[in-house]
């Protein structure tokens, strides 16, 4: 059984369908890069299976449980963790604190405080500092820290490189390779189509709210998910099941 | 006049304990209570019945009180104010205005117009006081309510900061849907936070009670005092609450020495001199004031 | 999309024969005293006067988005200059009307200061105003504090005289200030509003003056009730600040704005028509009755927020007096180009006002 999956899921923005009838599946332990320019769905695609927006039709099922109506704390305690576009701190909250909030769901595992900072040493002598007045780095560390606090079997990442320093990215990738690594099953949003393809087991590339190219991240040419990034590949438009 | 001030930095704590409620519901679910008021001189009149009628003392009848307030505070999020709030940002003012009414005047349909008092079943304690050195004599009841405000709002710090519970009430307040992200439940958080609002506003209606006297229309002033302290201390910060109720009450005591009919007038003017200062420092100074400003207030 | 294949009409066949009724019904008042008894023509006369406020607090909230609690404070004033004035010799009738305009220039330097305020904030501010307005009041020699006065210089008229020139003040007043109401709303000001109502950061950056307009909106409405509050104290006669500034008086306010239906033109009218009913039927019943208007008040707000006129409006399209603009394709042109994301023609764009 696959950990997660979509039925023609379609997530609509008040009049605008953001996601138009996506279909797709992972299994445990997958890593799978979404690609596609602005505006093609991704972002919201990301947070409706995080349960921030809710489906206007079609479903996602996690682990066997169909997740309608699921609110977003639930699929927390049920293993999904988002790290949103943009971050999302608690500014006026302690790094500590915000870490400590990711324990809300209650969700036993290993991860704790202590070992996020050693994950991500930049961290540690900023553990008591605001959230607010970190930098750009330390911001999305602590963001990537609060979504592992809750342990998650599912991880979420919502371009985790936007707005950082090439070095920066260099270091985030490398904290997260051991994730990778481990047995967690991750979904990330990325720009960089090299550094999609490379960590990555699966691909998925969105155009317009669909899917138009799915497939092994490894057996898929960097041409052709390029050519379905800017919408030249169409023949598998409508959704390709993964 | 010494004795004066002490008398109103003591009167302080009495509206510190009125304004906290208001100024955490504010600071979670950025709603201004107009039923506040009127909640808190429900509170009273409860322990007056269980003290008039099955002779409970008021501060046993909290017992049962508090815990029937925070009941009230959690069923008010529930099925009023998460509905309205739905509806913008307006709609909850007209909500609890709305409830307002009808508690004043279920109050009044039930009691009567009569003043009411808790004193009479506080035995010696309504008028025992102390002496300090420099013969200040400082009511026993004055202290009580002093120090259980500063209790009070050091207790909700210490409960804001350091428990998980705490934590997801603040992440609430500043970023609810965020907070859904990471796992905290947001409406339960601001249940939660009305009901211990509603507790703060309980032990506020039962110290009017027993410190002066109250009828069923007396929720609007309450309201005012803890609107004018919560304002003047800066929404939001609770020991800011303190010194905002600190000032209040001074600025009634002068207003009182001024003019026979100065104690509300003084607090009124304080409440309007304070804001016109932070309006004016707010970086648009007097001339921005003035200015047809296309600005957000904050 | 081609901008000369849609049609911009300014009101509808039903809001054109409306205007005529409109003239008709004010005819009809005017000289309905001539058919009624002298208690008639004072029930009417605080008809009129609900209908003033309710516009008043309509235009405040539901078209500045200013919900204020403290509108009594107009209302009060209103009485109080006018007991003054006459007080300093001028004519009773007059001095309704000249203390209605010192509590517009009052309201001005109050706007300057309120109107930084947001939300609940104004709302109790406004509160607090009137609550010092009403605690200096008192303190007018002339005023005696709670005991009040009187505007005894109205007694020089005989009874009838003054029962028919209140009533027709009154609706002189009604009729003036739904008219500039109206005309607002059809202006410039009108567009403002509306960009105003729909995103007010969004409408700032554009250039609408937002503040500017609020504040036109505050003046008005504080002119409007101080006539209210002048006119009631002609009725009544005497002068009890306790009665004047009481909250209650805008808790009316709300109950019939709520009701007939918030930021709506005909709304404000029908709730102020359904709120001298209600009163004229429960008002004996005393406390139950306020009860009533507050438990009223409260289901509004949760279950049908628009109220009345405002739920009729959106069910039927029903747009008696047209304030906005309603731009419609023409059947030609409703085919829409692109997809699903078009809003559906006339529905989505007639503005409501």
């Amino acid at each position: 059984m696959s950990l997660l999956s979509a039925e023609d899921l379609v997530v609509r923005h008040g009049l605008l369908q953001a996601v138009r009838g996506v279909s797709f599946s992972l299994e445990r332990g997958e890593t799978l890069a979404l690609v596609g320019a602005n505006g093609a769905g991704k972002t919201t695609l990301l947070r409706a299976i995080a349960g921030a927006h809710q489906a206007a039709s079609g479903r996602v099922a996690f682990d066997g449980d169909d997740l309608s109506g699921v609110p977003s704390h639930e699929r927390v305690r049920k293993g999904i963790a988002l790290v949103p576009e943009g971050r999302r701190l608690f500014v006026q909250m302690t790094v500590e604190e915000n870490l400590l909030l990711g324990r809300t769901a209650g969700r036993p595992g290993d991860w704790s405080v202590e070992r996020v900072l050693d994950t991500f040493p930049n961290l540690k002598p900023r553990r008591h500092a605001k959230a607010g007045h970190l930098s750009g780095g330390e911001q999305q560390a602590t963001a990537i820290g609060r979504a592992l606090m809750s342990n998650p079997d599912l991880l979420l990442l919502d371009e985790v490189s936007l707005g950082l320093s090439p070095l920066v990215v260099d270091r985030v990738y490398a904290s997260l390779q051991g994730l990778i690594g481990s047995g967690t099953t991750i979904i990330l949003v990325e720009q960089d189509l090299n550094r999609a393809l490379s960590v990555s087991d699966k691909v998925i590339c969105m155009l317009e709210g669909r899917i138009v190219l799915a497939g092994d991240s490894k057996s898929v040419s960097r041409d052709e998910v390029t050519k379905a990034y800017f919408g030249l590949h169409r023949k598998g438009a409508g959704g390709v099941p993964a | 006049m010494m004795n004066q001030i002490v008398q109103g930095v003591l009167l302080g704590g009495y509206y510190a304990l009125i304004a906290c409620g208001l100024s955490f519901m504010f600071s979670v679910m950025r709603i201004i209570n107009l039923a506040h008021g009127s909640l808190a001189v429900l509170s009273a009149f409860a322990l007056w019945l269980l003290a008039s009628r099955f002779h409970i003392s008021p501060f046993l009848g909290l017992l049962v009180v508090l815990p029937l307030m925070a009941a009230i505070g959690w069923a008010l999020q529930h099925f009023l104010l998460e509905r309205s709030a739905r509806g913008g940002a307006l709609l909850p003012i007209l909500t609890t205005f709305g409830l307002a009414i009808v508690i004043d005047n279920l109050l009044f349909e039930q009691f009567g117009a009569d003043t009411r008092s808790l004193a009479p079943f506080i035995g010696s304690l309504s008028y025992d006081s102390w002496e300090w050195p420099g013969s200040l004599y400082v009511g026993k009841l004055a202290v009580i309510i002093f120090i259980t405000a500063v209790v009070l709002l050091g207790g909700l710090q210490l409960f804001l900061t350091r428990t998980g519970l705490g934590r997801s009430i603040r992440a609430t307040s500043e970023d609810p849907d965020t907070a859904g992200i990471v796992g905290v439940d947001a409406r339960r958080s601001m249940a939660i936070a009305a009901a211990i609002a509603m507790v703060t506003v309980g032990l506020a209606g039962a110290f009017l009670g027993m410190r002066a006297t109250f009828d069923p229309y007396a929720g609007a002033t309450q309201l005012l005092f803890a609107f004018e302290a919560a304002v003047i201390g800066g929404a939001g910060s609770l020991w800011g609450t303190l010194i905002g109720g600190i000032v209040l009450a001074l600025a009634q005591t002068l207003g009182a020495r001024i003019h026979p009919q100065g104690f509300l007038i003084g607090g009124h003017v304080a409440f309007l001199i304070v804001l016109f200062i932070r309006l004016y420092t707010s970086g648009l100074g007097l001339r921005g004031l003035l200015r047809l400003s296309t600005r957000k207030a904050s | 999309m081609n901008t000369a294949s849609l049609v911009i009409e300014r009101g509808t066949p039903a809001s054109r024969s409306a205007g005529i009724g409109v003239l008709t019904i004010i005819l009809l008042l005017a000289i309905a005293p001539q058919f009624l008894s002298a208690g008639a023509v004072d029930r009417m006369t605080a008809l009129f006067i609900y209908v003033i406020l309710a516009a008043m607090w309509n235009a405040l909230a539901g078209f500045g988005g200013l919900v204020s609690v403290g509108q009594q404070v107009f209302f009060g004033l209103g009485a109080y200059f006018a007991i003054r004035l006459a007080n300093a010799g001028l004519n009773p009738f007059v001095s309704l009307f000249v203390s209605a305009v010192i509590v517009g220039a009052v309201s001005w330097p109050i706007s300057l200061f309120m109107l930084r305020l947001r939300n609940g904030e104004f709302a109790i501010g406004m509160w607090v105003i009137a609550a010092l307005t009403h605690l200096l009041v008192n303190l007018d020699r002339l005023i005696q504090g709670e005991t009040g006065t009187s505007l005894i210089s109205l007694n020089v008229y005989d009874a009838s005289t003054r029962r028919l020139t209140i009533y027709w003040l009154a609706l002189a007043s009604m009729t003036a200030l739904l008219a500039i109401l109206f005309s607002l709303l059809r202006g410039s000001t009108g567009a403002a509003i509306r960009a105003i109502r729909d995103n007010e950061d969004a409408a700032a950056s554009v250039g609408v003056r937002v503040t500017g307009t609020k504040r036109q909106l505050f003046v008005l409405a504080a002119f409007g009730i101080g006539v209210a509050g002048a006119l009631w104290l002609a009725t009544a006669i005497t002068f009890q600040p306790k009665t004047y500034f009481n909250v209650q008086w805008t808790a009316y306010m709300i109950f019939m704005v709520l009701v007939g239906g918030i930021g709506t033109f005909e709304g404000a009218i029908l709730g102020a028509l359904l709120f001298f009913l209600i009163e004229t039927w429960f008002g004996g019943t005393g406390v139950w009755y306020l009860i009533g208007l507050g438990a009223a008040a409260l289901a509004f707000s949760l279950l049908l927020p628009r109220g009345l006129w405002g739920t009729l409006e959106e069910r039927f399209g029903w747009r008696l007096l047209s304030v906005g603009y309603r731009v419609r394709l023409p059947a030609s042109a409703a085919d829409p180009t692109g997809e699903a994301i078009s809003p559906a023609p006339t529905a989505a764009h007639s503005e409501k006002a």
